[in-house]
């Protein structure tokens, strides 16, 4: 093993001398009077490496002896991850003793102990390559995958299998022998290193499925694909962190992955202290059950930062080889980049746009690709669904981590301070927003099929009706009530209707917060019914009345249970109204 | 803070700059303290055996012979009950002349709390200020700025919130704050006799900027002692973090870091967060609230210190003139409480969410109205009635000189809903008008 000595110290980023070999990304521990320090290997120049602390370096002197362990920054997989709640380094908080969090304070992401349920799913004779499915065991709901580690990429036989039963995760429970006639013990526990991505699946095709989310203003107006990228951009008090809390209650996905990186702390206690409350309405089950949280508030280290939205990939990556589909948000991936930005600050790195490193597009794009929809070996499939948070300074969104964003990620929610301003949430804009799976064939056939034979073609005249109401509204504010044609009251109020009954929300109402694509469905069919009507009006002042009491009555739908009779009843009270000015 | 027996002492200095200065040094830590020349300093770079150090009072007749001694530890305070009541300088010693402080030594700017080990803050903090109660409610565990121009009243506003906030310890952290606002609060706290549970660490404009880095750390050190050892509600005010950041900003720029957006120093983010981070509710009742003020350019939020303030800060207040009322008031449509749907309602009265929403509303109605009006354009009957509704609202809900209850500010919004618009132009869930909308 290589050693080191310790020979300078800026804040987090530490020089150590070394007497051999080091790679590029290497994690090394270094010994500050018997607390060990886990640091990455940034740069090396001669018998110098450049090091990256995840921890603090108060007190580190000169001359501190510095092992190097042969590996990159990796996760430990295996069963008992669901439900858990780790740092960016992948320790269990929960396991970590005292209230503040000790530096050098490392615990076991899994549980060496627990006995697990073993099913075997090969047989001796078998031929196994990596990220193949080797047996299962009961974790929660799932039934967890025990996978040939994704980093034994040659074929192997299974020489060895365990029959079915209790075993630990550190009990072997099959033997694989390669080509070579070299053997090698299996057991549910697996390394990976972080920043690379998992290839163990047979190809990737190009999304074609859409995921709900039980947002209308993303379902209906602008799907995000099972397997798809989407980012939401805001300033502050936007809503994004709501937006997001409320897609990792309602979207149609197996395991939600939240990596709360560089946030508010008092906003993952959210978290913690609800989702073991709230239900998943689809199974029944607990949030909580279905979730992994990786959470690195914003005053932990920053080098942790940087590794807990890489640490959250690969966990996803690890689920999605089991065949299950994943939803992975992070917020904020601006903290992200801003934790790159320290570091090369600190090597005194030639600086990009705003002091960014000048790779931060590729860094953005290589992660972001690492989402998507597969086809394991197996042929079953699985997804990776992201979706990213950005806080771009001042809520200008032409600044580089938007900007190098906004080239990989296929969604892009935009959130407006206009529509913060004036409480309408969630405040997705309609017009700026944009989703690309829109215009992929295999994901309009699939829409088409699944909702209804025209259901894209109503999704873009939606779209149409709000611009044109945004271009009546301008044009009103300018001249004046009076100063155009009437016929520009009732486009304003048309997109009023769409605004007010699709796009706005209420996340705080137990049934208006999440709705059902069939729902979704059938309440944008009676609002474009509304839309497509010709109504007559005497003078502009007749229409704000009018419209109100409509928006009034399919607001309180938006309340009522679906299909129910009260729901019945508002519906035949809009009819009413409808016909109340409708031209024969 | 002399040396003890037995120390390295150093006379040979490298180099020096402003701010900062080195010495060939050996064995020595990082973030270690240190004198240069009966200075206080703290190490801030080590490369080999040439330690930097940055000197908080500033280099000026510093010389190359300087004696440089090492203390073996980071900046620390002594803390205790004999905290309370005294006024101390960046560094933590006394500056009201009476005597140092025997205690526990804490290092400053420690660990942050786990996580899973914090609570989720629910108590209301009611400050009288209707403005801030009704329609941004503060919760124990919280951490808000003011956001304000430099002629606003904010010292005035945070010293009201203070005093009636029902907090067992008020700790202020004073940077670059004025010596004559440094006598207003000390005075201001004397004449409410409370003086008893006022701490305060206070660096003046007269003293050194780059002195100021040491006072939140200073401020929270003691907070967190009376709010985990004490399990006391401790209420910690921080102005003015603007200052705070600009001696961040000299700081980098001496150690040659490439600033970002505003001349900002990159780690601008994670520095203001270590600080508001620290307030947190504990789980045995102890919490530390943060209330911060962040002065701003001409209402300018896009600039670095204020837009990366609104991303860690759980909200923010504005104050704004109001020149229809000619008072001061708070902002209704740009502050905003992210942790008032923890008390609102529920540790208020039930209609509380419901009012504060439809005044928000009414009082927007009547600003588009305003705007309306400026452009030359006619007013409706219902526009009419909800700018008169707006100015009475400001003089009695909005203005920072408002000390009401939080039933009684319920009340007078109720009559102004009254008073100015029919049931339908309200429209409040019916139980809640049953009860509070008096029949004429």
């Amino acid at each position: 093993m290589t050693k080191g000595i310790v020979k300078g110290i800026i804040a987090n980023l530490v020089f150590v001398e070394v007497d051999g070999p080091v790679a590029q990304n290497e994690i090394c521990y270094i010994n500050l009077e018997g607390t060990k320090l886990m640091a990455e290997v940034i740069k090396v120049m001669g018998n110098v490496a450049y090091t990256q602390v995840f921890e603090s370096t108060r007190g580190l002197k000169p001359g501190a002896p510095v092992e190097f362990t042969k590996h990159m920054l990796q996760v430990k997989l295996g069963p008992g991850m669901l439900s858990k709640n780790y740092d960016g380094l992948q320790d269990d908080l929960n396991k970590m003793e005292g209230m503040f969090l000790t530096r050098g304070e490392y615990t076991d992401p899994l549980d060496e102990t627990a006995l697990w349920d073993f099913t075997p799913l090969v047989k001796v004779g078998d031929e196994v390559g990596a990220g193949d499915w080797l047996g299962e065991v009961p974790e929660n709901w799932l039934k967890h995958k025990i996978m040939l580690p994704f980093v034994m990429e040659d074929k192997y036989k299974i020489t060895w299998i365990a029959d079915a039963g209790k075993y630990r995760i550190i009990d072997t429970i099959a033997k694989v022998e390669n080509s070579e006639g070299q053997s090698q013990d299996i057991t549910m526990v697996q390394y990976w290193p972080v920043k690379l991505a998992v290839h163990c699946y047979k190809h990737k095709p190009r999304p074609f499925k859409m995921m709900e989310t039980g947002m209308r203003c993303i379902d209906t107006l602008n799907p995000i694909a099972e397997g798809g990228t989407g980012f939401t951009p805001g300033p502050f008090g936007a809503g994004k962190t709501v937006l997001q809390h409320l897609i990792s209650q309602h979207a149609e996905a197996d395991l939600i992955i939240v990596a709360a990186c560089g946030e508010r702390a008092n906003e993952v206690v959210e978290l913690f202290v609800d989702f073991p409350k709230l239900e998943d309405p689809r199974t029944g089950r607990k949030l909580i059950e279905r979730t992994i949280i990786i959470c690195n508030t914003s005053n932990m280290p920053v080098a942790a930062r940087e590794a807990s939205v890489y640490t959250a990939m690969s966990i996803a990556e690890y689920y999605r080889s089991m065949g299950l589909r994943i939803l992975l948000l992070a917020d904020s991936t601006s903290r992200w980049a801003q934790a790159l930005r320290e570091m090369s600050n600190r090597m005194e790195e030639l600086p990009g746009p705003d002091a960014y490193p000048m790779d931060l597009p590729a860094i953005i794009s290589n992660f972001y690709s690492r989402a998507g929809y597969v086809n394991l070996n197996n042929d079953v499939p699985g997804s990776i669904t992201f979706l990213g948070a950005v806080s771009p300074p001042g809520g200008n969104l032409k600044e580089p981590v938007t900007e190098a964003t906004k080239k990989v990620a296929r969604c892009f929610y935009s959130l407006s301070q206009e529509r913060a301003d004036s409480k309408r949430y969630p405040a997705v804009d309609p017009i700026d927003s944009y989703s690309k799976y829109l215009d992929y064939e295999e994901v309009q056939d699939y829409l088409n099929k699944h909702i209804h034979p025209h259901w894209v073609q109503d999704v873009l005249l939606t779209k149409n009706y709000l611009l044109r109401g945004k271009e009546a509204s301008d044009q009103i504010n300018i001249l004046g009530d009076d100063g155009v044609p009437l016929e520009y009251h009732d486009r304003m109020w048309k997109s009023e209707v769409i605004d007010r009954i699709i796009l706005m929300q209420d996340g705080f109402d137990k049934i208006d917060k999440a709705t059902p694509m069939k729902r979704q469905a059938y309440m944008l069919e009676m609002v474009l019914s509304v839309c497509k009507t010709g109504f007559g009006f005497e003078s502009y002042e007749d229409v704000q009345p009018f419209y109100s009491r409509m928006i009034n009555t399919l607001k309180q739908m938006n309340y009522t249970e679906f299909l129910s009779e009260g729901f019945k009843e508002y519906e035949s009270q809009l009819n009413s109204i409808v016909e109340e000015r409708k031209v024969k | 803070m002399a040396g003890t027996a037995f120390q390295k002492i150093y006379t040979k200095l490298n180099q020096i700059t402003k701010a900062t200065c080195s010495v060939t040094a050996t064995g020595i830590g990082y973030e270690e303290l240190a004198t240069v020349s009966g200075r206080l300093a703290q190490v801030v770079k080590i490369i080999g055996d040439t330690v930097t150090l940055q000197i908080f009072s500033g280099t000026e007749n510093i010389g190359t012979d300087a004696e440089v001694i090492f203390f073996g530890r980071p900046p620390t305070l002594k803390v205790g009950e004999q905290l309370s009541g005294r006024f101390f300088n960046a560094y933590g010693d006394p500056i009201d002349g009476g005597p140092a402080i025997e205690g526990k030594e804490v290092e400053i700017g420690g660990p942050s709390v786990n996580p899973v080990r914090r609570m989720e803050p629910s108590e209301f903090i009611a400050t009288g200020i209707a403005g801030i109660d009704l329609n941004n409610p503060l919760v124990t565990g919280q951490k808000i700025p003011f956001f304000a121009d430099p002629d606003q009243p904010y010292n005035q506003v945070m010293a009201t919130v203070a005093l009636r906030a029902q907090s067992d310890k008020i700790i202020l952290g004073g940077m670059g704050l004025s010596n004559d606002d440094y006598l207003f609060y000390k005075s201001t706290f004397e004449n409410a006799g409370v003086i008893d549970k006022i701490i305060s660490f206070v660096n003046t404009t007269d003293d050194p900027p780059v002195e100021r880095l040491l006072v939140p750390d200073m401020a929270l050190a003691a907070a967190e002692y009376f709010a985990l050892e004490k399990n006391e509600k401790v209420l910690v005010l921080l102005t003015d973090l603007t200052l705070y950041c600009d001696a961040l900003s000299i700081v980098s720029n001496r150690m040659d870091q490439i600033p970002s957006k505003d001349s900002m120093p990159g780690s601008l983010y994670s520095d203001l967060a270590k600080i508001y981070e620290k307030a947190v509710q504990f789980p045995d009742g102890g919490s530390i609230t943060i209330i911060a003020v962040t002065t701003i350019s001409g209402g300018d939020i896009t600039h670095a210190i204020p837009d990366n303030t609104g991303y860690i800060t759980e909200g923010q207040l504005f104050l704004r003139k109001d020149t229809d009322i000619g008072k001061v008031i708070i902002d209704p449509a740009r502050s905003l409480s992210r942790l008032k749907t923890k008390v609102m309602g529920i540790k208020t009265r039930a209609d509380h969410p419901k009012v504060m929403e439809t005044s928000v509303r009414l009082n927007a109605d009547a600003l588009k109205a305003k705007t309306k009006m400026e452009n030359g354009f006619d007013l409706t009957d219902y526009e009419e009635r909800a700018m008169k509704f707006s100015h009475d609202y400001a003089n009695q809900i909005l203005a920072i000189d408002v000390n009401i209850g939080p039933e009684e500010m319920l009340d007078v919004t109720w009559g102004l809903f009254q008073k100015y618009f029919t049931r339908e132009e309200v429209a409040i869930k019916e139980e809640f008008m049953k009860l509070y909308w008096k029949k004429a």
